[in-house]
């Protein structure tokens, strides 16, 4: 098989996979299998997508959730990022933290609800705080990990040509040779996030957590189901987004 | 200045003294190295030979400062000369940085010693084309082979212009042909260099074939056991032939029946 054949395969395979799910999801609700109020038929998803589409929530859902998924993911990601890279390459700074992080890494974001309330208040604040401590741990372990994992000969390759010093170490060893590692986290943060963006506004900031749950309170079942295709379809764009970004920055690796 | 092309101003002067080099990992309980006493003179190719795991490597690096010795010290004679380091070394694994292109790993060492982006790369250069890859500058560590790898590495010491280019068994990890061939270059590259150079091996053949001068290390802790200076190449013939036998033993560690100071002294040829 050619690569160019084989290169359009994968692709072609996985949408046959989508659109067998589809059908087989319409048949079983038309022919009666399901009740359409236990699943809606895919095919009362379009009008019920355009309604919403017209009334303006849609695309101001989105909004709300992109306002509080792109602050979580940022500043979790730089913090914890930054925090693994320290803690990865600071010893000392390691040993500091080591206990404070088993005390702290095993509460999931979601266990901050009530603080994130009383700290922030229902509000944009309180879920973007929720998203970004989520999105932190993983950042954290992906670039203490990273900086753990290089190879010590390589520091031993930069003292050898005059790259000795901390910062020097810092510049020319750990932040190249921790990148992947590094950017493996931000994918999976990137991911992560938009799960923790429904899990912070089920408790009532507005956005897509916050309208899934009013329809389903509706028994609008073919809403939820718009909503949770919408955030697998901002996943994809986020995640496609970011790994043009990421082959660019890892050339060297292949 | 051509890069690459410098050797030290004054032929046979000191270039490096090592004094009563001890080194201990835990507080001089036990010593991986002891009384090491040294001195290598400028145009020298040295090859420092003994058994694997003898401490050879670690000498290297107290020499190359990248290990503090316990005791003694070690004196290198820098030329005042801008723009270069008194010591480089190449790697056992070669050891490039996979992010930096050819060139990139081979502009490490030149960062820092003031020159600018246009220097450094035109002496990157010059340094690949010595070693016959400058066609290969922008190519990514991994898309060369092994052998060009390593070639890279001594691009990567040459282009500092060192007084002293510390080896450290850099072709240990090569199939026997690329080695021999690496081999050959680096005898031309240090005929026309004239350079000093530290060769740590563990085969006798190698360096016997490389080296003018050959020191043994043996021993726990280690120390200086033989001191040969092996004369003109090709090292053939019978008190080449005679030397290398006492080598041999002194590696095995079994007593050498020559074994005194005086005998040392009239081994050179």
């Amino acid at each position: 098989m050619s690569q160019a054949r084989a290169h359009l395969l994968r692709p072609a395979l996985g949408l046959a996979g989508v659109v067998v799910l589809f059908g087989v999801w319409e048949g079983a609700v038309r022919w009666g299998w399901i009740q359409s109020g236990f699943l809606p038929a895919p095919s009362s998803l379009g009008p019920a997508w355009l309604d919403e589409v017209r009334s303006g929530a849609w695309v101001q859902a989105i909004r709300d959730s992109l306002t509080h998924y792109l602050t979580g993911l940022v500043a979790g990601s730089v913090m914890g990022t930054l925090v693994g890279l320290l803690c990865g390459a600071l010893p000392v700074l390691d040993g500091l933290l080591s206990g404070i992080v088993r005390v702290l890494r095993p509460i999931p974001g979601l266990a901050w609800v009530p603080f994130a309330i009383l700290w922030f208040g229902l509000n944009t604040a309180g879920a973007t705080f929720i998203i970004a401590i989520s999105v932190f741990w993983i950042n954290f372990y992906a670039a203490y990990g990273a900086v753990r994992a290089i190879d010590p000969d390589l520091y031993e390759v930069a003292a050898a040509f005059g790259h000795g010093g901390f910062w020097a170490r810092l510049r020319t060893v750990v932040l190249p040779a921790a990148s992947p590692g590094v950017l493996d986290g931000l994918r999976t943060g990137i991911g992560q996030a938009w799960m923790s963006v429904v899990a912070a506004e089920l408790f009532g900031v507005p956005g897509i957590g916050a309208r899934m749950m009013q329809a389903s309170s509706l028994l609008a079942t073919d809403l939820v189901v718009v909503y949770m295709l919408t955030m697998a379809l901002l996943y994809a764009v986020t995640d496609t987004l970011f790994m043009l970004v990421r082959r660019r920055l890892l050339g060297w690796q292949g | 200045m051509a890069p690459c092309e410098t050797g030290p101003a004054s032929p046979g002067a000191v270039v490096v003294r090592l004094e009563n080099i001890g080194l201990s990992h835990d507080h001089g309980r036990s010593f991986i190295l002891r009384h090491v006493d040294l001195e290598i003179r400028a145009g020298e190719f040295v090859a420092l030979l003994g058994p694997s795991g003898v401490g050879k490597s670690t000498l290297l690096r107290v020499i190359m400062g990248l290990v503090p010795p316990s005791e003694g010290q070690v004196t290198l004679h820098a030329r005042p000369a801008q723009a270069h380091r008194p010591a480089a070394m190449v790697f056992q694994d070669a050891k490039l940085m996979p992010w930096r292109s050819v060139r990139r790993n081979v502009e490490l060492g030149l960062e820092g010693l003031g020159l600018n982006r246009a220097a450094r790369h035109a002496r990157a250069m010059a340094a690949l084309e010595l070693v016959g890859l400058a066609d290969r500058a922008e190519r990514w560590p991994r898309q060369l082979s092994g052998g060009q790898r390593q070639r890279v590495g001594v691009a990567r010491a040459l282009t500092v212009e060192p007084d002293l280019l510390l080896m450290d068994e850099p072709f240990g990890a090569l199939d026997a042909i690329t080695r021999a061939g690496l081999q050959r270059e680096l005898l031309d590259i240090h005929a026309r260099r004239q350079g000093t150079v530290l060769f740590v091996t563990h085969d006798l053949d190698e360096a016997l074939l490389l080296a003018d001068r050959i020191i043994i290390l043996q021993g726990h802790p280690a120390g200086v056991k033989g001191d040969f200076m092996v004369g003109p190449r090709p090292h053939e013939g019978a008190a080449v032939q005679a030397m290398a036998a006492r080598m041999k033993r002194l590696i095995a560690g079994e007593p050498d029946p020559g074994a005194d100071a005086a005998y040392w002294q009239a081994s050179e040829i």
